[in-house]
């Protein structure tokens, strides 16, 4: 039923889109393409200029420069009612003066749509609120508010929906629901979903692909796995997740590469590297790396660092986090799931670290705060 | 615990006893309406509803009071709408001059009145313009202007510029979003604003008195009165706008502490 | 009402996009030019009128500009004691009324906070006041207080006046209906900066080993400052250009007349409008600069 209640998405595309404020930049020569259906996350720190994107697509801010097409048509010069996008706002903004069914109903009116009042509960049947159709929005609970501010929005069949950080408000646990309910309801009805939000697992957990925004611009795109097992600069190995990251000149390079780092050589597979000469940072996932109570034996397609000691140790539930201080090396992360495969190691004790090759990954930018000697 | 419990009745005791003094001459007057008085209004004669029941006896009386109503009326609704844009100026967007603009607005409200009557006056004679009813309504609308913006002001900050974002989204142009979402969003400070400018005008006296030539208004009937007598005419007008004022008050708090509770629940 | 949004602070700065252009212009431009022609214009011919002298033709009520800086000269001679009167009356009745104001909006801020109905109750009783004309008002007090009054009988039959005694016309009897009228003025601003005082920098006094009556002093009255100035300005620029109190036919005599009652005669009454508009001029500019000192401290976005 759902189905044929909302019509199909379209794809949106982006080509060279800038945004100045007096004074800065917010966003930077933005190009972006998301098919029609996708369910696409624009993910970043507060100030990134993801909500300013947002906000240039629904047409509540105009670009400085650049186009902004939906399902190929220019659209970058219409009003915000003119456009076939809607938004789910960050506090929702529900019109206080107006019960829930009338907010609901209230693009429907604008639209001239027949009989809105039959959509519009049709609408909050999808969200499992139609008993409360006549309540004020005061009157709802904060996730019960946030279903009404998707239904208002969805029940427009927007070619493309906006969500602005749509659960920020919510606390954890029902964040986590609405997420799962959130990407249900985006499957079933076919549209295109674009979510910012600042919450990496909220968007690696929901989206088919995320965009890591920095600064501006766009640092990475692909699929959740991809970004988490490949990332490409310093800010996404940091952002997604936590990483070791080592710096060091290249020594050898070939299939494998190779660098220096404090006279270890650490090594990764060429395919997995953005960049083979010079100064290059490899890093590694925490969960990648295993720890040994004696020294490991060289070679073997591993790299080995060590020793080192243990300086904290973290009990986290289906994981330890380790802390391991290595002299001349300083400080790797390690987590290793408690399911006894693992030595037992103690505050203090003294360890080797090791990791496969095809595990490392190298970044096109060095982690800032390295500093450039030429 | 002698010092303590006369702290805790002390206050109490002094606001109940200041409370009693503001209403007595507000008590004098409502009773004093009773007066069966003969010529002046000074002695208490015995109570009557005569004055009550036949307010218009006083021709001038009741020609004053609808003159007072009259420009109160008018002049409300030209401010209200003036106060209201401004007011939507002041919190929405940013423009130059905006110092020189608050300052242009606070100043109606640092000048004493006699100031303003008489510099209006002034520029009234110096323009060579009758004084009458139409000069009476200028004046009141430049003095109860800046009272409008002080409270739909307040009004305007409190609202979320999403909610009329939404509006815009949700297809609605320029124009309906102003007269779905922002104006009933305002209307309980536009209605406040439209009263506090009806009492300000409806009370004035001394704009009036250097504006309004021949026109009487009731405060200025009751100011020329005062020299022989207030006839219990006045005072039967003057209680009947404090019932109807306190009225409109406590049925406006009345409803709020309902839509509390209601939503509460 | 608009004297407690003039007790309070600046709204918080809006967010989200800050639109600039024609649409404020459109918005600003009725209002503001009909303050333009209604009240700053009348000031300059208040100006301008002042400095302007009996016209040749000899007729009562002529005048043509002739840049008569005597007028003001006239004015003060004539009457000074009118003047020092004014701004004396209006200095001991804003003390006054800060002192009776200030317990009445501490108890509705403060002490009746979480109880909305007993607030509403006597934030209405406070305001009631304005709901009936303050010529009724203060004609009330002239009839409780007139010589053959229940009141002032009482006060010669135990004694304390004597025989020819008598309030109605007495300086006291000004200030006291002065007072009177303005303790609305007063109580509003301060009930504002107080309802928003967070009571928990009062328990934090508290704890921190301050007695109440120092707590008092280094807290709340500090932090309810903004309100006291704002109701100190309500009330002494009013009252210092009030002609109604102070008129015979009220509560005063013509040993009571203040600069308003002076204005009144010379414009209404005897048409000399260069005295009277001088002696306007001299009491705005009295007034600017009391109110520049205070925008000085607080800014402009804080005046309205």
């Amino acid at each position: 039923m759902a189905t044929d209640f909302v019509a199909q998405g379209q794809d949106l595309e982006l080509l060279g889109i800038r945004k100045e404020f007096p004074g800065f930049v917010a966003v930077d020569d933005l190009d972006l393409k998301i098919p029609a259906g996708e369910f696409f996350a624009l993910l970043g720190p507060s100030g990134c200029g993801k909500t300013t994107t947002l906000r240039m697509i629904a047409g509540l801010e105009s670009p400085s420069a650049g186009k902004i097409l939906l399902g190929g048509k220019d659209v970058t010069n219409t009003k915000p009612h003119e456009r076939p996008v809607n938004t789910v706002f960050q506090n929702y903004a529900l019109f206080p003066h107006m019960s829930v069914i009338e907010n609901v109903a209230f693009g429907l009116r604008q639209r001239k749509v027949s009989e809105p009042l039959v959509q519009a509960k049709q609408a909050l049947a999808m969200v499992e609120l139609e008993h409360l159709g006549e309540r004020k929005p005061q009157q709802l609970s904060g996730g019960q508010q946030q279903r009404v501010a998707l239904a208002r929005a969805m029940v427009n069949r927007p070619s493309l929906l906006l969500l602005d950080e749509p659960l920020g408000a919510l606390d954890l646990k029902l964040r986590r629901q609405m997420q799962i309910e959130l990407k249900a309801i985006q499957m079933e009805v076919g549209l295109t979903f674009l979510h910012v939000t600042h919450d990496q697992e909220e968007a690696m957990d929901m989206a088919d692909t995320v965009a890591v925004m920095n600064q501006g611009h766009i640092e990475q795109m692909g699929a959740p796995e991809a970004l988490y097992d490949r990332p490409k600069t310093a800010f996404v190995a940091k952002f997604l997740g936590q990483s070791n990251i080592f710096v060091g000149d290249v020594i050898d390079s070939g299939e494998v590469v190779s660098i220096s780092y404090n006279q270890t050589k650490l090594s990764a597979l060429q395919k997995r590297c953005e960049k083979t000469s010079g100064k290059v940072a490899f890093g590694v996932r925490p969960e990648k790396v295993e720890f040994h109570e004696e020294m490991p034996s060289e070679s073997s397609g591993r790299n080995i660092l060590g020793p080192g000691q243990i300086t904290d140790i973290r009990f986290t539930g289906v994981s330890n986090q380790y802390q391991i201080e290595i002299p001349g090396v300083g400080e790797i992360t390690v987590f290793a799931q408690n399911i006894g495969r693992s030595p037992v190691v103690e505050l203090g004790a003294t360890v080797w670290v090791s990791w496969k090759v095809e595990h490392s990954f190298g970044l096109s930018d060095l982690p800032t705060g390295t500093e450039i000697e030429e | 615990m002698t010092r303590f419990s006369l702290g805790k009745y002390l206050l109490p005791t002094y606001v109940a006893l200041t409370f009693l003094f503001l209403m007595i001459p507000i008590g004098y007057t409502f009773v004093f309406s009773f007066n069966d008085s003969i010529k002046s209004n000074i002695i208490w004669r015995g109570f009557t509803f005569d004055n009550w029941l036949d307010v218009c006896s006083q021709a001038e009386v009741c020609t004053a009071f609808s003159n007072s109503i009259l420009i109160a009326v008018s002049a409300t609704a030209v401010s209200t709408v003036l106060g209201t844009m401004i007011a939507i100026a002041l919190v929405r967007y940013r423009f130059k001059f905006r110092s020189a603009t608050n300052l242009l607005l606070f100043l109606p409200l640092a000048t004493p009145e006699v100031v303003m009557g008489a510099g209006l006056a002034a520029q009234f004679l110096d323009f060579g313009w009758p004084k009458g009813l139409p000069t009476v309504i200028i004046a009141h609308v430049m003095f109860t202007l800046s009272f409008v913006v002080v409270t739909v002001k307040a009004r305007v900050a409190t609202l979320d510029p999403a909610l009329e974002e939404a509006g815009r989204d949700l297809y609605a142009n320029p124009a309906q979003v102003f007269m779905k979402v922002t104006l009933p969003l305002l209307l309980p400070g536009i209605l406040a604003a439209a009263m506090l400018a009806f009492a300000l005008s409806f009370d004035d006296f001394i704009i009036t008195q250097f504006n309004s030539g021949a026109v009487d208004t009731f405060p200025k009937f009751v100011y020329t009165a005062a020299a022989r007598g207030i006839p219990p005419e006045a005072n039967v007008i003057g209680s009947f706008v404090f019932i109807v004022a306190i009225a409109i008050v406590i049925t406006v708090q009345v409803r709020a502490s309902l839509k509390r509770k209601k939503l509460a629940k | 009402m608009a004297f407690v949004a003039l007790g309070q602070s600046a709204p918080q700065k809006q967010q989200g996009p800050v639109k600039t252009g024609r649409i404020a212009l459109v918005l600003l431009t009725p209002g503001l030019a009909y303050l333009g022609l209604f009240f700053i214009t009348p000031l300059i011919s208040l100006i301008t009128t002042s400095l302007k002298a009996p016209s040749d033709s000899g007729l009562i009520g002529r005048y043509d500009f002739a840049f008569e800086l005597g007028n003001y000269a006239f004015a003060i001679g004539q009457y000074a004691p009118q003047i020092f009167r004014s701004f004396t009356y209006a200095l001991i009745a804003t003390v006054v009324a800060l002192l009776i104001s200030y317990p009445i909006a501490y108890f509705i801020g403060v002490k009746a906070r979480g109880k909305p109905l007993l607030q509403g109750l006597l934030l209405t009783l406070v305001i009631a006041p304005f709901f009936i004309s303050f010529l009724l008002r203060t004609f009330a007090w002239k009839q409780i207080f007139s010589n053959d009054s229940f009141v002032v009988n009482f006060l010669k039959n135990i004694g304390i006046f004597g025989p020819d005694a008598n309030i109605i016309g007495t300086d006291f009897a000004v200030v006291f209906g002065l007072v009177y009228n303005f303790i609305p003025f007063m109580t509003l601003p301060i009930y504002a900066s107080l309802d928003r005082l967070d009571i928990r920098l009062v328990e934090a006094g508290g704890d921190l080993y301050a007695n109440p009556a120092t707590t008092f002093w280094k807290i709340t009255f500090p932090l309810s400052l903004p309100g006291v100035i704002s109701g100190t300005l309500l009330t002494f620029i009013p009252i210092s250009g009030d002609y109604v109190v102070a008129s015979r036919d009220f509560l005063g005599s013509s040993s009571t007349a203040m600069i308003g009652n002076v204005v009144e005669t010379n414009f209404l009454r005897i048409q000399d409008y260069p005295t009277a508009s001088a002696l306007s001029v001299m009491l705005m500019a009295t007034i600017v600069v009391m109110v520049s000192a205070y925008v000085r401290r607080s800014g402009t976005d804080d005046l309205l």
